[in-house]
């Protein structure tokens, strides 16, 4: 097993490095970052010389590379390119609010959607499966930006008609949320619609897979020996039919990752909270590749990361892996 | 030890049924195998191509096939755009500004504070988005198959490059890096360059698929005599292996089309798709927003819109998939 | 003969399919007596499983159901009796042995695991020490070597054979009086077959179990078997000792297998394999399901219209046969030429 996550741990390390290369050169293949500014017209020769020189603008592209390494491991992902301040301790800010939305979003996901999806295949057919997969549907239809506008919509309707503002529909807390337990509570009212929006998505793809895994699983040839040893229904169905049903939910909540990331920059931008997505796309407008570069390792280490623990979970489960 | 008999899965029904044949020995008894038909017990068997057979499925799911209906009629909507949209794309009018929906058909889907009839702007906006969506398809589909087919049947150097590269495109996610790369290569918003960069990330995944089926393809017995029969590469793979292939390909299009629609909307919401001039639904989404929640229906129709198509699209693959790849038996309840 | 351990009796199971209603098995009745290997032979959708799975409550009652029948057990019929008194049955006194091993062993849990399992399901309350030694003893006398470690050890990492001995060992694991084997070596390599067979009959020898031998192979039949029951199109056509049916059976369906079979014993000119397909189940072709294979029928109006009865065949041993010219195939000789109908 050891042996297993060790091996995948350093692929991980290469596959990272490979995609700084892509990152960079793909960035810098972009133009030039001080284009802009270059034409402005208040802007004297002499600051964009500074600026060259602090970044080393006028070296070939792999020694740039190389600084720009150097930075990314020892000096916070270095600077901004036009007000040189520090990238990492913005970066790292938003990077906790936004795992803080995720994590609590996909755990609930996942919790919900396994219920859901094992309930829908013992139960096929029912009323209870169809409309599970209707609202399957019908989640992996909406665009997710247009949920997340909708429930604000809602919001402000209600508010319209009753007086009372079910939750917060903007921004990660109130002016002055105090401390402690009240800084929790505010937190998590602020965030009740945003990880509604996430769940939404989440759910709608992990429940069907849960479904037809389980289906497929309960209809399995060990199952029927399970049963043929005399056991009862629901230890059937929780001992032998649900952990090996599991086992593929594990390897797509793994690839999902990437657009539960994509999908939480997305509604942090209608939400206005301050995490990684208006991080990322302020980063973007003002055309300055250092954090956009900074923005793209990062998340591609979380992902990295969250693979790992998905490949580890995914052994645990099965131990006809753990032998590669 | 031998078993006496070939036989056939117990829960084989076959459509048209069949009875069996009888046959008599020849007169002169012994074992002579020239022997008649005397009898038929069944049915007759009537021979149907494996296309009718499709078609026959599909047929057979009723909510793919209003979809398809459904689909069909916004494509007609959206190609005569110029004639059916009561309105132009920008055209302002002061004096039915911030009008809620009408039910007089004047304005279905309202009016916003420059007096932009937006049923006619989603019009306008489905069109551009219908288009995108199936180029980039196309674009995939291409692309996917081909390097699917090569890597799958070569192997090699090829192989081994796709999924490397497979690998890497996993480690950022396609929203963050669509992004990025309409920042740096679509500053000017053009759906056609919007069309390629989507098509340049998305066509990954389908030649992943093509690879798996035309590796465990290439070790078949039809393809061993297809080769002793003297048969190309090329031929074996475009008239042996591709056309076991049209099922996958189908229902990723299907996903891609889709997903498309979707990505496209949220990209053109963020202001890094499809910019004005020209028309994109999640440009007039973002429009709505901007104005303030009060009038609610300038973001719920578009994305109503958005969500049918994308739904029709999704109904549609579903009765896709299990027309093309029935392995799944249904029994009655 | 001793009192049957289990009588099948006009046992029906029907199915209900997207294209219509499949009746796997059609009055169906045969005994099993104690200490015997009772073989039941037919090709794939004869409805040989199904008879033995669907009394046992392992067919899914949903689409599945059983019309009517009575399987009776020590005294008490499986079909009416209560689902949590069959479960106490199923596993313990009446135990299945299944045919793929690779699939039907759980490939999450440890060998010693899935057998512990069976003897604490219907043995509760043994310490676990106990039934740890029980399952290391059990998996020796199958012939797994090493058992102590690889009682640990998980399904992959046991090759085919040594599978399939533990899923026997499992399934002895509640000393059952009757042991279901459906197609136990069928999955098997042919050198791992002669293994399995003599595992079973170890298995036999310590439980004195009765054993259903359910299978397609005429060769494991010879073997193993004491009874046979042939059946076809979901119903018994012949039902005799091993012998009488190997050498001198009386139904078209039942020459026709032993024809096809290449022998060592008897002089035969070419292999005679039955002609036509097998029936689809959901539309029989009227009067006996045989006929239009059928070499004996020669056109014959009843065979197309009426379904024949198992009649009683004259001879020494009990022998019953599903045909209406039953009488005139008695002293057909296998082989050379039989296969038109001659008699001796």
């Amino acid at each position: 097993m050891l042996q297993y996550v060790i091996r995948r741990f350093l692929y991980s390390i290469v596959v990272l490095v490979a995609a700084s290369f892509l990152v960079f050169f793909f960035v810098t293949a972009s133009g030039d970052p001080l284009a802009g500014l270059r034409i402005t017209p208040n802007v004297s020769k002499e600051t964009v010389k500074n600026i060259e020189e602090r970044k080393h603008l006028n070296e070939n592209v792999f020694v740039r590379y190389g600084y720009w390494v150097r930075d990314a491991t020892t000096n916070q992902f270095g600077s901004t390119l036009l007000t040189n301040e520090p990238i990492l301790p913005d970066l790292w800010r938003v990077m906790k609010n936004t795992l803080q939305l995720v994590i609590v979003a996909e755990l609930l996901a996942i919790f919900i959607a396994v219920g859901i999806g094992v309930y829908s295949a013992l139960r096929q057919y029912s009323a209870f499966d169809y409309s599970a997969t209707t609202f399957s549907f019908l989640g992996l239809a909406m665009p997710v930006f247009w949920i997340a506008l909708m429930l604000q919509v809602l919001v402000v309707q209600i508010q319209g008609w009753t007086g009372t503002k079910l939750f917060p529909i903007a921004s990660l807390n109130d002016v002055d949320p105090g401390s402690g337990i009240s800084f929790v509570i505010d937190r998590a009212h602020h965030l009740a619609l945003p990880v509604l929006v996430l769940m939404i998505a989440s759910i709608a793809t992990y429940s069907r897979y849960m479904r037809a895994s389980m289906l497929e699983v309960v209809n399995s040839d060990y199952v029927r020996t399970a049963r043929a040893k005399g056991l009862a229904e629901s230890r059937v169905t929780m001992k032998h039919a649900f952990r090996n049903a599991l086992i593929p939910l594990v390897t797509l909540v793994a690839l999902n990752f990437g657009a539960l990331l994509g999908g939480a920059v997305v509604t942090e931008t209608v939400f206005s909270l301050d995490g990684m997505g208006l991080y990322y796309i302020s980063a973007l407008l003002t055309n300055d590749p250092y954090p956009i570069m900074a923005w793209l390792m990062v998340v591609a280490v979380m992902i990295i990361v969250f693979n790992l623990v998905a490949d580890i979970a995914y052994g645990l489960l099965d131990p006809r892996v753990r032998y590669d | 030890m031998t078993d006496p008999h070939p036989s056939s899965d117990m829960m084989t029904s076959t459509p048209t049924g069949s009875g069996g044949v009888a046959y008599v020995p020849a007169p002169a008894g012994g074992g002579s195998l020239d022997r008649e038909l005397a009898y038929d017990a069944g049915v007759e068997i009537k021979a149907r191509s494996q296309w009718a057979y499709a078609r026959m499925r599909f047929l057979r799911h009723r909510l793919a096939v209003v979809s398809l209906i459904v689909l069909l009629l916004l494509a007609l909507v959206a190609v005569f755009a110029n004639q059916v949209a009561p309105y132009g794309y920008d055209e302002q009018n002061y004096d039915i500004i911030n009008l809620g929906p009408t039910f007089d058909g004047k304005h279905v889907f309202g009016t916003d504070q420059l007096g932009r009839d937006y049923l006619s702007r989603v019009i306008y906006g489905l069109r551009t988005s219908l288009w995108v969506a199936f180029f980039v398809a196309g674009l995939t589909t291409f692309i996917g198959t081909v390097v699917g087919a090569i890597a799958g049947y070569y192997g090699g150097v090829v192989d081994n490059l796709l999924m490397r590269f497979t690998d890497l495109v996993l480690v950022l996610p396609a929203l963050a890096v669509l992004l990025a790369a309409a920042t740096f290569f679509n500053k000017e918003g053009s759906p056609l360059k919007a069309a390629i960069l989507l098509g340049i990330l998305l066509w990954v995944g389908l030649a992943r698929i093509l690879r798996g089926i035309f590796l465990s393809l290439r070790e078949k017995e039809f393809v061993e005599a297809a080769k002793a029969a003297g048969a190309s590469d090329l031929r074996i793979i475009g008239r042996h292996i591709l056309p076991n292939c049209v099922g996958a390909i189908v229902v990723y299009m299907t996903l891609v089309v889709a997903g498309a629609i979707l990505i496209e909307a949220a990209l053109s919401f963020l202001g890094f798709g499809i910019k004005p001039p020209h028309p994109a639904i999640g440009s007039l989404i973002s429009d709505g927003q901007q104005q303030g929640l009060a009038t609610w229906w300038l973001v719920t129709f578009p994305g109503l819109v958005i969500a049918l198509v994308a739904l029709a699209i999704n109904f549609i693959g579903d009765g896709l998939r299990d027309a093309l790849d029935p392995t799944q038996r249904r029994v009655r309840a | 003969m001793a009192e049957p351990i289990l009588e099948i009796r006009d046992l029906t199971v029907e199915f209900g399919t997207e294209d219509g209603v499949v009746r796997a098995v059609t009055g169906v009745s045969y005994d099993l007596h104690p200490g015997e290997v009772l073989g039941i032979v037919g090709e794939s959708g004869s409805g040989k499983s199904v008879s033995m799975l669907s009394v046992l409550g392992l067919i899914p009652m949903p689409p599945g159901r059983i019309v009517e029948g009575q399987a009776i057990f020590r005294g008490e019929d499986l079909v009416t009796m209560p689902k949590s008194k069959l479960r106490e049955i199923r596993g313990g006194k009446m135990a299945m042995i299944f045919q793929d091993p690779m699939t039907s062993l759980n490939p999450v849990l440890t060998i010693g695991d899935q057998i512990a399992e069976a003897i604490q399901v219907h043995n509760p309350g043994t310490s676990n020490d106990d039934v740890r030694k029980r399952t290391v003893a059990l998996l020796e006398l199958v012939g797994v070597p090493f058992a102590e470690r690889r009682v640990n050890q998980y399904p992959h990492e046991f090759s085919g054979g040594m599978r399939q001995r533990a899923m026997i060992a499992m399934a002895i694991a509640n000393d059952p009086a009757v042991l279901v084997a459906d197609e136990p070596t069928t999955a098997l390599d042919v050198t791992i077959q002669a293994q399995i067979v003599e595992v079973m009959q170890t298995a036999q020898r310590e439980t004195n179990a009765a054993i259903v031998l359910i299978t397609h192979d005429l060769g494991l039949i010879a073997e193993l078997a004491d009874r046979v029951v042939v059946m076809y199109a979901g119903r018994v056509v012949e039902l005799s000792d091993v012998y009488t049916i190997f050498n001198s059976p009386q139904h078209p369906y039942t020459i026709g297998l032993m024809n096809s079979l290449a022998r060592v014993d008897i002089d035969q000119e070419r292999l005679e394999p039955i002609p036509g397909q097998p029936p689809s189940l959901i539309s029989l072709p009227p009067g006996c399901a045989f006929h239009p294979r059928c070499v004996h029928s020669q056109g014959r109006a009843i065979c197309r219209t009426d379904i024949p009865e198992l009649r009683s065949m004259s001879g020494d041993a009990p022998h019953v046969s599903a045909c209406h010219f039953a009488e005139e195939l008695a002293g057909t000789r296998i082989g050379a030429g039989a296969a038109s109908g001659e008699g001796s």
